[in-house]
Order: structure tokens, then C-alpha cells, then sequence
């Protein structure tokens, strides 16, 4: 199917499980995501999914249902340590061996030796008043201090636990506690319908919706085995594109501010509202909220708003260029852009960088080339990549990828000739099926598995955003630059909080 | 300089009118005097706290920022500390894992005070929540089973206009 990933799914021993991850490390390939799944009585499952140029590989590993465990891969796959830990806190799946066993998304809200999403968790019998603790790495030696920020943070802006070790205004380390939004979204998922999901889906990480219900959409549609009518999935496009760029106008509005030029969030920002609204007019939602659904699309698109988004289109080209002249020039936004918080490309290529940020770090990797999917096929999307790895080539890739999604935007107005019918909404999926869906948002890959049950109903789902890979990086980034610095690298990022914490 | 200077005047001025309180909004009755209110709704502090949003509500959050909608044109200003705020401006659902910093946050900011809840998920536990306001392994449900709440803002996410408006409420004297 053109519309699909071209994905192998197996399920594999244990004992093979390092041997693959070496194979496909070597070979240039990437951990994409790792979860598990309650598959009693037969056991537990864990999921594991890699990439590479070729394709993607799903790991299914059947584990023990008394003593569920397997061969850590975090030696392997650096990333896959958040994700392991996770795996234990919502299923009880231990990576033996894994140097860092301590808790990952759970605090203190349920007992350490109950799981949330085995099948027989009893939320009321399992309710914990402990008072959440946390082993933080200590940093010593003379002069070293920590500053601890959050959960709740100085801005507008997801909470989450920052642990700085500082001398002076020097950064040593950094260590992240996330988890605090963990809203038990898997959980949740398995006691809606196919199209209830979509909305939820939605709502992983809000900046990202039209990635997520999209990515949702496309694992239904392999396990059913449906193509969605191509005017769907051009308008698909549009609306994955339309998200890119509000995104990165507000990001590079805030990058200015960060560095105290307020001209630059005024300016952007004035301009991703035109493009909310024309979103309002155009699709009905200023974020395109629900308008992705398991079968196609809940939107259409006149002759009119064709001329709405190609002059909105026109216009960005002339304001962002303009703004982007002023940005380069400006030898005090560019004092504190270049050199801040690098990632050099070969850490990058270590630990797993993705998306906008990995690019920006020579990680040169865009589902959208890739895996070009329906309607990406056609479009022939040229990547942006730089190799300083800093907040300017952050900026950078930001401003390229803008310009970007402009032209395919254009492109993909061209192709949305054709009036069809309405698709046939997918309403009900067959029984124990296995779905994947990828999908290049502006933060880099989201990815969403289904898997159903004997009734075809959703058994479980688990949503994937690029932000499991790129935390740890930040926490590199910070090191040796100094404290006044941090927010500026952190919204060169800008991760998800929800989209990791779940 | 030029470059920005010429932008600048270019761009003119944006800003819309402001819209109006709407005591529908309201959820439990005005505490607050309204020569407090006359102080309040001259210069407010507000401290957001996004207490387990999808951070669909921060991103309008933000855009009442933006020009068009001018927030601080009316006197009305984020601050970086609960300790120098007047109102909370909070989203949901109450996540377990931000219940006591939510908590903490709301005894951290002085007297008198007010809440501002946001977003669906905010007013009822919206979509993640089993039933309206309901909680479950991970969430208490909406604002008001945590901290007290004065007014309520729906929406998935509201506009910015509804936050706006929300907030004005807050802050309005009962006609």
C-alpha cells in the first residue's frame, strides 16, 4: 500500500532480541519506539520497533507471564533506557540488567508493585499516599550547587522537573524528572471505540494533533486494509503542513523573545494567528482538531479557500523572509544563538536525535523522504539539515522547513482537483490485528501502534512522540553553557511534556 | 534598525476590542469587594499552571498574548512566581502527579486570590477523564476537585477571545 510503511512485524525469543538491535545498529538503523502489552495467558508482550533506510522492523517478544523480563537494549539504543523504565512503571516488564532501574512515569500516584495497564489493575484497591521520592544523580565536588526548577515553571509552558548542577552560572549537568502530566492515556484508550480514539489521539500532545490522529488513522487503515480516497490523504497533507508551520512560526517568534527581542514574538506571532484563523475559516478549528479520522478526512476544501491559503501562503514568503533578514542581521539575536547548546552530529547519531532537532544536528532523517507515504510520494520534500547542532542551526532548519511546507502546500493545492465522494469513515477494525502508523510532525516522528482484541475492539494503543528520543539530548545540550541560557535552548526543542508523559 | 523600525510601521496597530465579561461563566459567586476589583482589574498578575493539559490550552494561552488580542494592553500580565500573582489560570486534568504542586501553587499565592479554570478538561476531566469530572488511575478530573474555582472556561481548546473573556469575569463586579 503507498499509504503505508513498509513495516516486517515478528515475534522473536528473548535471547535474539540483542543480536537484531546490534545488527540493525550497525547497519545504520535507529530505535524508533518500545512498549509493552498485556497478552495473558499466554504472557506479556514487548514491542520494539527500529528503523532503517529499508524500512521499519516490529520485535514482538513473548515474555513470562509470572516473571516477565528481557535483555536490557539500552547499551544498544541509549534511548531506550526512558522507555524500558517506562515499560516497568505501566506493565511491570523488567529490562534486566539495565543500568538505570529507577522509576520513569510513575510517582506516586499508584503502588509500586501494581501496573496500570495489566488488564486486572484495580485503580481504587491500588491508590497510594506516599509521598513521592526521587534519587536525583548528585554532583559533587567544591563550589557545585543545584538549582531545582519545577514541576510548575516560570512560563506558560508544561511542567516538568529540571535538577541543574551548577559552579556559578557554569552548567555541570542536568537531569530531567518528567512524568508529570501522565494523564494515563493508554489506559484510556482501551475503553473507547475506533473513532473515539481519534479524538484522543488528537489530544496526545495538542501542538501536534494533526500528526497524531493521522498516524492513529494510518494504523487502523493497515490493520483493515483500507486506502483512504487520495483527495483524503492530499488534504491530509495540507493540514500536517498547515501544523508545521503555525509551529515553527511561534517557535521562532519565542527564539526572539528568548533573546530579547520582542519585535520578533510580536511579528511571528501576529503571523501564526492569521494562519489559526484561516485554519477557523478554512477547516472549522484553529488547531485542525478531529478533522483526521480512521477512513479519511471530516473536512473539504472550495475554490475559495484554495485562494485563502495560496495568498496566505504569498504572504508568509514576503513577512518571513523580511523577518528572517532582520533575524541574520541582528548581531545581538545571533550572539546568543550561535555556539548555544550543540549537539554535535555524532552525539546526535549516539543517543538518537530525531526529527527538527536532529536534522539541525546532521541526523538526516525525515519520514516524509524516508518513507515518503501517500500523498509524500509525489512530493518529493527536500530536507533541511545542518551539521552546528546549535540553537542557530536550530533556527535555521526552522526557517528552511517554513519555507519548506509553503511550496508543498502550493503543490498539494494543485493536486486537490478532483470533488469525490465522502470516504467511508472506518467504524470497526478485525479482531487481533496489529497496526502502524508514522508520520513526520513538526517535532520529527510521531508514531501510533493498535493492537485489537479478540473483538476487534482497541486492546491497546500506544502513542509514540519524537520527544521520548530527543529529552536526553537537552540535557546534553545545557552542559557548559551557562543557567540564563537554558530556556533559550529548551524552546530551540521545544519537546512535549504530555506527548512523553502519557 | 531600520529594517525593524520599518516593519514596525509597516505592521501598525492590530489590536481588537477586548470583549465583555460573561457571568455565565461563573461558577461559584463573586468573593471579592469591587474596590478590589477596581485594583485588580487595573493591573492583574496572573500565574498559569498547567496542572496535565495536552498543552492544546497553552497554545491559546500564548496567543492571548499575541497583538491581536493584546492582554497586557489591558493591564493584565503573566508573572513568573504564584507570590506575585493575583489570579491562577489553570488547565487540565488535574493529573495525580501535579495535584500537590497544583495545591502548593494555589497556597503560595496571597490572599485575595482568584481561579481561573481552562479548557474542557479543565471544567469536567474532558476526554481524559471516564465520566464528566471523573477521575481515574492517573487524573483527579477537573480544577475544582483540587482547588476552589471562580470562574470556568470551556473549549477544546477555547479561543482566545473565551480566555479573555474568562479572565475578565474573574474580575468583573456581579451586575
Amino acid at each position: 500500500m503507498t499509504d503505508a510503511i513498509p513495516a516486517w512485524a515478528g515475534e522473536i525469543a528473548p535471547d535474539d532480541l540483542h543480536e537484531i538491535c546490534r545488527q540493525v545498529r550497525d547497519g545504520g538503523g535507529r530505535l524508533v519506539a518500545l512498549w509493552g502489552s498485556d497478552a495473558r495467558p499466554r504472557g506479556f508482550m514487548l514491542h520494539v520497533v527500529l528503523v532503517n533506510e529499508t524500512g521499519m522492523v516490529c520485535l514482538n517478544v513473548l515474555l513470562s507471564a509470572d516473571q516477565p523480563a528481557y535483555p536490557d537494549i539500552s547499551q544498544i539504543f541509549p534511548a531506550a533506557s526512558r522507555m524500558q523504565r517506562a515499560a516497568y512503571d505501566l506493565l511491570g516488564l523488567r529490562a534486566q540488567d539495565a543500568p538505570d532501574q529507577r522509576k520513569w512515569l510513575r510517582h506516586a500516584a499508584w503502588a509500586s508493585d501494581s501496573f496500570p495497564l495489566r488488564k486486572d489493575f484495580d485503580a481504587a484497591a491500588n491508590r497510594t499516599q506516599e509521598a513521592d521520592a526521587y534519587p536525583f544523580v548528585q554532583v559533587e565536588g567544591q563550589g557545585v550547587h543545584e538549582i531545582p526548577v519545577g514541576p510548575v515553571h516560570a512560563g506558560i509552558i508544561e511542567p516538568g522537573h529540571f535538577r541543574f548542577s551548577v559552579i556559578g552560572e557554569r552548567v555541570l549537568r542536568l537531569e530531567e524528572r518528567l512524568g508529570y502530566t501522565h494523564k494515563g492515556i493508554e489506559k484510556r484508550f482501551e475503553s473507547m471505540s475506533l473513532q473515539q480514539g481519534a479524538k484522543l489521539a488528537g489530544r496526545v500532545s495538542g501542538d501536534s494533533t494533526v500528526a497524531y490522529a493521522w498516524a492513529y488513522a494510518m494504523a487502523a487503515e493497515s490493520i483493515a486494509g483500507v486506502t483512504p480516497p487520495s483527495r483524503a490523504l492530499w488534504l491530509r497533507a495540507l493540514l500536517l503542513e498547515r501544523e508545521r508551520v503555525a509551529n515553527h512560526l511561534g517557535d521562532l517568534g519565542y527564539l526572539g523573545n528568548d533573546v530579547a527581542l520582542a519585535f520578533g514574538f510580536a511579528q511571528f506571532w501576529m503571523l501564526k494567528e492569521q494562519v489559526l484563523r484561516n485554519n477557523a475559516t478554512l477547516f472549522g478549528h484553529r488547531y485542525l482538531m478531529d478533522k483526521i479520522v480512521p477512513g479519511g478526512v471530516t473536512v473539504s476544501l472550495d475554490a475559495g479557500g484554495k485562494r485563502v491559503i495560496e495568498e496566505e501562503c504569498a504572504m508568509l514568503e514576503r513577512e518571513v523572509g523580511i523577518l528572517r533578514g532582520i533575524y541574520e542581521e541582528h548581531a545581538g539575536v545571533q550572539d546568543r544563538f550561535i555556539g548555544t547548546g550543540r549537539v554535535e552530529p555524532k552525539l546526535a547519531a549516539q543517543l538518537g536525535l530525531c526529527g527538527m532537532a536532529g536534522r539541525a544536528s546532521a541526523q538526516a532523517w525525515d519520514a516524509r523522504v524516508q518513507f515518503a507515504t501517500a500523498p509524500y510520494d509525489k512530493l518529493d520534500v527536500r530536507m533541511a539539515t545542518y551539521r552546528n547542532g546549535d540553537v542557530a542551526a536550530r533556527v535555521i532548519v526552522r526557517f528552511d522547513e517554513l519555507f519548506e511546507s509553503l511550496r508543498l502546500q502550493r503543490e498539494i493545492l494543485t493536486n486537490l482537483i478532483h470533488e469525490e465522494d465522502a470516504p467511508a469513515l472506518l467504524e470497526k477494525l478485525p479482531a487481533n490485528g496489529f497496526g502502524i502508523g508514522m508520520v513526520e510532525g513538526w517535532r520529527g516522528e510521531v508514531m501510533v501502534a493498535i493492537h485489537t482484541d479478540a473483538e476487534g475492539k482497541l486492546g491497546r494503543v500506544h502513542p509514540h512522540d519524537p520527544s521520548w528520543q530527543n529529552w536526553p539530548l537537552l540535557e546534553h545540550a545545557i552542559i557548559d553553557n551557562i543557567v540564563p541560557d537554558f530556556p533559550l535552548i529548551n524552546k530551540s526543542f521545544n519537546l512535549s511534556y504530555s506527548g512523553q508523559d502519557l | 534598525m531600520y529594517q525593524i523600525l520599518k516593519q514596525i510601521i509597516k505592521t501598525g496597530i492590530k489590536t481588537e476590542t477586548p470583549p465583555q465579561a460573561d457571568e455565565a461563566m461563573r461558577l461559584i459567586e463573586q468573593r471579592l469587594q469591587k474596590e478590589i476589583l477596581d485594583v485588580f482589574g487595573g493591573a492583574l498578575a496572573i500565574r498559569m499552571v498547567d496542572a496535565g493539559s495536552c498543552n492544546g490550552c497553552e497554545l491559546e494561552i500564548h496567543a492571548v498574548n499575541n497583538a491581536y488580542y493584546n492582554i497586557e494592553g489591558l493591564g493584565i500580565k503573566f508573572v513568573a512566581s504564584p507570590r506575585h500573582a493575583d489570579l491562577l489560570l489553570v488547565t487540565g486534568p488535574v493529573s495525580r502527579h501535579m495535584e500537590e504542586a497544583l495545591k502548593r501553587t494555589y497556597d503560595a499565592t496571597p490572599e485575595p486570590k482568584l481561579v481561573v479554570a481552562i479548557g474542557d478538561c479543565g471544567c469536567d476531566g474532558g476526554i481524559f477523564s471516564p465520566d464528566n469530572g471523573g477521575e481515574n488511575y492517573a487524573t483527579c478530573g477537573k480544577v475544582s476537585n483540587v482547588i476552589p474555582v471562580d470562574v470556568a472556561v470551556s473549549g477544546c481548546p477555547p479561543t482566545p477571545v473565551a480566555i479573555l473573556q474568562g479572565i475578565l469575569t474573574a474580575v468583573s463586579a456581579k451586575k
